[in-house]
This record gives C-alpha cells, structure tokens and sequence, in this order.
C-alpha cells in the first residue's frame, strides 16, 4: 500500500497544478460530477440495486478508476465508453468531488453468510480494506455497503482473468477461492450486504 | 431590483461581522426581493432543473408548475406493455422536490408573457419570475397523418407519453386474437427516444412470443431506420425468426423502411402507406411526428420547425429572454430526445441560472446522454456519449461514447446480463437524481 499512497500525494499535488490552470477553460468538478448521477445517484449515492456508489472514495480511486475504464483495463459494460471522454485533469476533478461527498451505506438484503464473511474478510482483506472497506485513505473501493451485484461482478473478473486487481489481492482471492469456492464469495458479499 | 448580488452581501456580510446576523438582516432584506425561478413542467427537466437550483442557492424562490399529481415516466414504459412492468411502477410524485423547499403548484400553463415575465395559467393564477425555465416535453403534429388525431388517439393510442394510453394499447395487445396483426407506425425524425419504436416492437414480439406465437407485427417506418436498430434487429433474428437481410419478409415482425403511414381509416383500421400500401390492423399504433410542447409554442418560444432553439451556454431561449428551455423541447442537437439528456441538460442550465441571478458568469457545461433499453427480461444495451461545449454549440467528444457491443457469445451476454441491472439501477438513479 504505501506505494500506492505515494502515487496517490504525487496526483493530488499534479490535480491541484492542473485544476488551477484549466479554471479559465473546462468544465468545474461539481459540473462534471453531476453528470454521474442518472446512474450513480445524487451526489454520488446510489440507489441501486447494482449501479455502485461513488460517494467517499478517495479522489485516487475515483480518478485512477476512470483511467483504468479509459485504457480498457479494467473491463466495463457502458464505463470505457463514457471515461473516453475525458481527460486525467476531468477524473481528478471528479474524484475531488465525491471525495467530498459522504459514504452512502446501501441499504440491501444479505444472505445467511455473513458471519463466515467478516472471518474471511479479517483474515484476508481487512489489512487494505480497513474498515470494512470503507476507509477512504486505503485508495480502494468502497465494501461494506457497496451495491453487491457490483463487488460481485468485479470479483468474477478479478478471478476469470479478465480484471488484474494487483498482485496481493489476487494471491489472497484465488486463495479463499480455491479453499472455499463460491461459497466463500458468497460470504464476504454477505457480510458487506449486512453492513448499513 | 437592487444591484447588490448576493455575493457581495457575503462579502459585506463577512466585513461587517456576525452581527448583522444576529440583528435579523438577511439577504433578501439587503439585496432586494427575493430571486424568483418558476419552472414549468414536472417531467425530468424540469424536476432536475427545480432540484438543482435550490440546492445550489437555496435564497432563490423555487416553483414548479405541473399540471398532474403524478407523473409517469415516461422511459421503461415501453415494458408496460409486455407486461414486465406495471404502469404505476413507473409513477412519480413531487413530495421530493417538496421537501426541499420548492413551491409546486399543480395547474396548466397557458403561457408565457416574456416581456412581463409572468406564467399564467388556466385557472388565472400569474407567476411572476425572475428566470423562468421551460421543461414541456413533446407535443403531437395531428395533420401528418390524414385521419388520425387527438380524439382518434383516445381510442386508438399513440401511448408516447407514459399514462392512460400505454394502459390502453396494452390492453387492445394483451387481448388481440390469435394469429392477429399489430401495426406500429414510428415517427420521423426528429422525435422523443430514438430508440423507442425499436424498443416497443422488441417488447411486444417478446409478449407475443408466449402468448400469442402466430401475431404478426409490421413496422412502416419514414425513416430509413432507427437508434439501436441493428442490435434489435440482431435480438429479432436470435428470438423471432427476423432476416435483417429481408426485413419486410413474412414472420413475426416485418420492418418496412422509408414506408411510413400517411393516411388512416379508424373505422377498418387500415393504414396507408406512403408507397400506397393498404394494410388492416387488429392493433393499430401510429406514433405521429412530434413537436416542442404547446406551452413552447403558445409562448412564442418555437421556431417555425416547432422547436425551441437556445444557447447552449445556458439553454436560455434565443427568442425570449430569461427564459430557459430544457429537455425535448430544445433544440440541442446533436443530443438526443431522452430523458438522461433532459437531466443532464437542466443541471448545466440551473447552475447558469443561479450564475446570472447572482451576477455571475455561467460556467463551461459538459453533458452526458445515457440510455438503456431491454432486449428481454435479463438482457439490456446501452448507448452513451459525452458532450463539450466548443465555439457556442453541443458538440461530440470525440472517442466517446457508442453502443454495447454487438457481439452476443457467452462472454458478452454475461456483460448484458449485467447492462440489465445497470439499466434497472439507472432508472432508480435518475428518478432519485431528478424528482428525489
């Protein structure tokens, strides 16, 4: 992680560079931001019930999420089409903005697993996703109270291959994966559910 | 009214000190009379444009004027009629807006006197404004179609505007004799949802496959095609039997392009076409061209193809000062006419208007449409697209946007399995986003 924080002081410094010379030009973080809401919710809340909230992620995770979508390394649905229409300075802006915003907690049902889920979840995530998953400073995204059909579908990418989420994660993943099967997805997502 | 802005009231106010405060001064007593906004219309422009404003200065008196208690969104209704979804699932009211501290006020604006900057409307109520922002969605051109019109409609419904009439085109659908045919008739362009008439045929052969195997629907279309057309064309193939190498063939859905109906006899329910074809229907269902909403045109607001056009700074008109136009009734080119533009077009007009109220200048928009529509139950495509601002018009960000993938392997039905919850999550979103 702490390279990862590293990068994520060196864009905050390049964001405030960069925001303080295109004030004259493009559009302002909150006009760019709220054109996410149709489908991510007032000020980044969603309502679900798949369509992840934004609000209260770091602006590192926000920002460095819509490059990933832009590149098309992080596979997407609807996400690259939209992300390449802005540039780095747009995505910094836009993570300053929900970073700003509070944590909206999903209010969604859970399964009966979720007591498996917050073991595996110690045990396996908690050291990067403190909190729960919804320590902002982590530079990750949001767990506990996310939308689960969207964790679900990210972590069915990370494990067919089709999303790298870092070489740790991917160890820890596959791990939990191998010894517990779908089981073990099922109670971590349970135990996110079961946080409001 | 004073010159004195609110800004410099916070900047005298932060001079003078806490006390003025505390003395009972407010902006409204130093500055003048209140800031008025009176927005007409309650759809998705106008409610998001009414939001935005009093959460962007909450000092700025705020009304909506809307003529039902309920609206119907108008999006996803095309799923009433298959029946995936009920119509009062689609309902919306205005307790949101409400509780925000904007005046609604339910009657029907007969116009707009722009030189006195008062709305009026028909049971002789006059809102004066400071800003006005005109949201009325889309309004019928009845001579294009000879022998149809608006009474014809009650009966035989265009159900473009989600209500009463999606009811009853479901209702004549759902009881349609077997092996019977169901003519659909889209519109030219340009029209409200680009993509609905493909959506519509889509959501009745999908009813129809179940209940009803052998109906027929003929499309007479004056377009030479529509938004999406080749991704419903490809769901018709998989599921229906389609030969998008010979649309107009005989099976459950036939598309006849650049054929559209110019004349209808209600009594036989026949349609003619412009190519002189004369075909009867048992369901009937012509969509006629569209144009901005009557209260546009009352108002002097519309140019003479029917639209209202605007700058694209502010959307204000460029026909009638201090008043704004968002949503279907602008011209905004080359955004469509959906309700995700609409939403996204009332925000870049709201923090204009809260900018030029305040003697600000309006900041650069951006805008973004998004669209969603079902191909069945647990398969949805999307269209998207990011637009700028350059040289005084909406324009394409270049590299953005398109359509889902055309491709239906396992790997990408599984990604529009997931554009199927999105589109659900979407609807939820921008229902919350603009009336919440």
């Amino acid at each position: 992680m702490k390279n990862k924080k590293t990068l994520g002081a060196a864009l905050l410094l390049s964001s405030v560079v960069f925001s303080g010379a295109s004030m004259a030009g493009g559009a302002s973080a909150e006009a760019l931001s709220v054109t996410c809401a149709g489908c991510h919710g007032y000020n980044g809340a969603s309502t679900g019930p798949a369509t992840p909230s934004l609000a209260g992620m770091s602006e590192t995770y926000i920002s460095d999420s819509m490059k990933a979508y832009k590149s098309e390394e992080r596979p997407s649905t609807i996400m690259s089409r939209i992300a390449k229409g802005y540039d780095d300075d747009d995505f910094a802006k836009m993570g300053t903005f929900f970073a700003a915003q509070k944590m909206h907690m999903a209010d969604q049902s859970a399964g009966n697993k979720s007591k498996d889920g917050k073991k595996l979840h110690k045990k396996n995530c908690e050291k990067c996703h403190s909190e729960i998953g919804t320590e902002a400073s982590d530079d990750s995204g949001q767990l506990a109270g996310q939308w689960v059909p969207y964790l679900k579908y990210s972590l069915e990418d990370a494990l067919d291959g089709s999303r790298d989420m870092g070489k740790k994660m991917m160890k820890k993943l596959k791990k939990v994966h191998k010894k517990g099967g779908e089981e073990s997805i099922q109670a971590l997502l349970d135990y996110y559910a079961s946080q409001k | 009214m004073s010159k004195f802005s609110r800004r410099d009231f916070i900047k005298a106010g932060a001079a003078v000190g806490a006390t003025s405060f505390a003395a009972g001064f407010t902006p409204f007593a130093i500055g003048g009379a209140t800031k008025k906004v009176v927005v007409v219309g309650g759809g998705v422009g106008g409610a998001t444009a009414a939001k935005y404003i009093k959460m962007a200065d909450s000092s700025i008196d705020v009304t909506i004027i809307e003529a039902n208690k309920d609206y119907h969104t108008c999006f996803f209704s095309n799923e009433v009629l298959s029946g995936e979804r009920e119509l009062d699932s689609l309902k919306v009211g205005y307790s949101g807006l409400k509780k925000h501290g904007i005046n609604i006020v339910h009657a029907w604006v007969s116009n707009i006197d722009p030189k006195g900057q008062v709305v009026k409307t028909s049971d002789g109520q006059s809102f004066p404004y400071d800003r006005c922002v005109v949201s009325p969605g889309v309004d019928f051109k009845w001579d294009t179609v000879e022998g149809f019109d608006a009474t014809i409609a009650e009966a035989k419904p265009h159900a473009w505007l989600a209500g009463e009439q999606t009811i009853t085109l479901k209702k004549q659908l759902h009881s349609m004799k077997q092996g019977g045919t169901f003519i659909i008739a889209p519109p030219p362009n340009p029209f409200r949802c680009p993509p609905g008439p493909g959506e519509r045929i889509t959501q009745v052969a999908n009813y129809f496959k179940v209940h009803n195997p052998t109906a027929k629907i003929i499309a007479f279309d004056p377009k030479k095609g529509f938004s999406k057309g080749p991704w419903f064309q490809n769901a018709w193939e998989r599921f229906h039997g389609f030969d998008s190498a010979n649309p107009t063939a005989d099976g459950m859905i036939s598309y006849h392009a650049l054929d559209g109906v110019v004349a209808f006899d209600a009594g036989s329910n026949t349609v003619t076409t412009a190519s002189g074809n004369k075909v009867k229907g048992d369901v009937v269902n012509i969509i006629p061209a569209q144009k901005a909403g009557t209260v546009a045109t009352a108002s002097g607001l519309t140019n003479d193809k029917g639209w209202c056009p605007i700058d694209a700074l502010t959307f204000e008109s460029t026909m009638h000062k201090n008043i704004h136009i968002v949503g279907d009734s602008s011209v905004s080119s080359p955004m469509p006419k959906s309700g995700y533009a609409a939403n996204s077009q009332a925000k870049v007009c709201a923090f204009a208007v809260v900018a030029l109220l305040n003697g600000d200048k309006p900041g650069h928009p951006t805008y973004v449409n998004t669209c969603y529509s079902f191909i069945s139950k647990h398969e949805a495509i999307s269209v998207a697209m990011v637009y700028d601002y350059k040289d005084g018009k909406i324009v394409k960000v270049d590299g953005s946007g398109g359509l889902t993938s055309k491709e239906v392997d396992a790997k990408h039905l599984k990604m529009r399995a997931r554009e199927a919850e999105y589109a659900h999550s979407w609807w939820s979103n921008i229902v919350d986003d603009s009336w919440g």
